[in-house]
């Protein structure tokens, strides 16, 4: 919980993860993926919470508690698994990896887990089992990920769409789709959301979510999102724009309230890439500069509360001292799109 | 006798596909040697995972300004710290086709790469146009309907219009002084009630490649630091 000038905020981090890229679990592509990462890291995060690349591979539990719920404010922390099994021998953070802390601190983090659909038949049946062991409500897909001779997949392949079908039986209602750091995406473009709205509109009761609300191509997510009720923007990557780059900030968080509405965006730090805590302070503090308020309007107390914890709240099921304040929802959705076709 | 200068200025009319920024003030040169009439460049991008297919087009058309360079016979582009550079290199040696250089690549085949590229010259497109109609707009007191109105010739001359034509001129629309000045990427004329949605939608294309851009800048200096890379110069365009 996090409190400001007399305002209450329930905080969920609705991105993070506990990953092992050392040295002993990584190969030539798990180095340059985690080198990758540490880029991301280090070119927007303050000074004060830079990490070296050591520790950014491997951090311990002790860390990742302190950071989260010690000092930065989230009350409940959703693990998205990202497997990578081809870059990092024993997967760079599992669902059985993140279940170990997800079971010792049942109180703080939700589960969420994953699916292969290039695994067919024999796949479908482990994911069922895996679901019956951990009970998850969410998958986090990573269509770029790389299988055998396969270097990526779409939402609306025909296997991936049976795990679909799965998920809706499961009560697996919350579907968060990565898209990029392309990994060698070569003439087709693995950043392209537009297998989303495909799903979005034959799976009308699963929510999908879309990790860095589609970034780079935020033009394609919008595009999407203003046709499909059911499509929501994760902030993760999009969030630490507002220490080092405030003006695209505020324009980013305007079009998303433009062309979605408070109620489908969701606060995200995509721990340890970044940290919460400064995050979470500097969003509250944080207002469409005055220049920009004529395009953009304001963020309220109440939009931001939605942002940072109440939206997510709704789509697990998560309950919210009563102490803060809980405005309705609007939701919109459901509008055509301009131009008729992306470009 | 070639200049570093006449090289730089070939160079700056090479453009990150994806960015619409001229790679020579993206900092993607990091080094460039002129001996005789043979030219040595090295591009290096913000991390490894670059898409190589924008990998591919940038050196490609680095090597092909290069050329076009009078007096410079022989000249060779390197990609480095890339985890396709390997490729990308062999490829660029032996003047293979993108085809060719990915070869043995499961995912190449099937959509060209110039399809690619024209999807990222229609966003530039709209996003020059954006920024040009946001000039207009906050300058010169127009009305989104009056600049529905407007023909090519009636806009001002500016940076922000000349680069809005080369985009134009590009996608092989149109440019001359009697066209419609505000049409989307298939050349057809906005009509004045659709022009405020389309602008509205033009903005957060605009904004998606500025970011990234910035974000590509950062992840770079981040990645490079202490080395700051040939110095930048402005786009001809």
């Amino acid at each position: 919980m996090y409190e400001k000038d007399g305002e209450k905020y329930f905080v969920v981090d609705g991105h993070v993860h506990y990953w092992n890229a050392g040295p002993d679990n990584r190969n030539k592509y798990g180095k340059m993926f985690i080198d990758c990462f540490y880029g991301y890291h280090s070119s927007l995060s303050p000074e004060e919470y830079l990490w070296d690349e050591e520790k950014f591979a491997e951090y311990s539990e002790e860390t990742m508690m302190h950071d989260l719920f010690e000092i930065g404010y989230v009350d409940k922390a959703i693990f998205q698994p990202t497997y990578l099994l081809d870059f990092f021998p024993d997967g760079f953070n599992t669902t059985a990896q993140d279940a170990v802390l997800a079971e010792k601190y049942p109180d703080r983090f939700i589960l969420n887990s994953s699916f292969e659909p290039r695994l067919g038949e024999q796949g479908l049946a482990a994911f069922e089992e895996k679901h019956k062991r951990y009970g998850f409500k969410g998958v986090k897909l990573y269509t770029a990920e790389w299988h055998e001779d396969s270097k990526g997949w779409k939402l609306h392949d025909y296997w991936s769409r049976r795990y679909l079908e799965k998920c809706q039986e499961l009560g697996v209602t919350n579907i968060h789709v990565h898209k990029g750091p392309t990994i060698r995406p070569l003439n087709r473009d693995a950043f392209d959301v537009a297998d989303v709205d495909h799903v979005a509109s034959e799976f009308t009761d699963l929510n999908f979510i879309v990790e860095h609300v589609g970034l780079p191509r935020l033009e394609d997510f919008c595009w999407i999102a203003v046709q499909e009720p059911n499509v929501y923007g994760g902030l993760a990557v999009a969030m630490p724009f507002i220490y080092s780059r405030p003006r695209y900030f505020a324009q980013i968080i305007g079009e998303l309230l433009y062309w979605l509405d408070e109620d489908r965006i969701l606060f995200a730090s995509d721990y340890a890439i970044w940290q919460p805590k400064w995050l979470v302070e500097m969003f509250v503090d944080f207002q469409i500069p005055d220049d920009m308020q004529g395009e953009y309007g304001t963020l309220t107390s109440d939009i931001k509360r939605k942002i940072l914890g109440l939206n997510a709240a709704r789509l697990y099921d998560i309950e919210v001292p009563s102490e803060v304040p809980q405005e309705e929802p609007v939701m919109s959705g459901g509008e055509s799109g301009y131009p008729e076709n992306p470009l | 006798m070639i200049t570093e200068a006449s090289v730089l200025d070939a160079l700056s009319g090479v453009r990150d596909p994806e960015l619409d920024e001229p790679i020579t003030e993206m900092k993607f040169i990091s080094s460039l040697q002129v001996s005789g009439d043979a030219v040595d460049v090295t591009l290096r991008l913000p991390t490894p995972f670059c898409a190589p297919n924008f990998a591919y087009l940038m050196a490609h058309d680095a090597r092909a300004a290069l050329l076009s360079v009078p007096g410079i016979r022989e000249a060779r582009v390197t990609l480095e710290d890339h985890h396709t550079a390997e490729e990308i290199n062999a490829g660029m040696a032996s003047g293979f086709g993108f085809e060719n250089t990915f070869s043995s690549f499961e995912e190449s085949g099937g959509d060209s790469l110039e399809e690619l590229r024209t999807i990222f010259r229609r966003k530039a497109f709209v996003s020059r146009q954006e920024k040009l109609c946001r000039m207009l707009l906050a300058d010169d007191c127009h009305s989104p309907e009056e600049l529905a109105g407007m023909r090519l010739g009636e806009v001002p001359r500016s940076e922000a219009k000349e680069k809005y034509l080369s985009r134009r001129g590009e996608l092989g629309l149109d440019v001359s002084e009697e066209a419609p000045f505000v049409v989307d990427p298939d050349g057809r004329q906005v009509p004045e009630e659709a022009v405020v949605k389309h602008l509205r939608f033009a903005r957060v294309t605009r904004l998606s490649i500025e970011a990234n851009a910035g974000f590509c800048r950062g992840v770079l200096a981040a990645r490079y630091e202490g080395s700051p890379g040939i110095i930048e110069k402005e786009a001809t365009l």
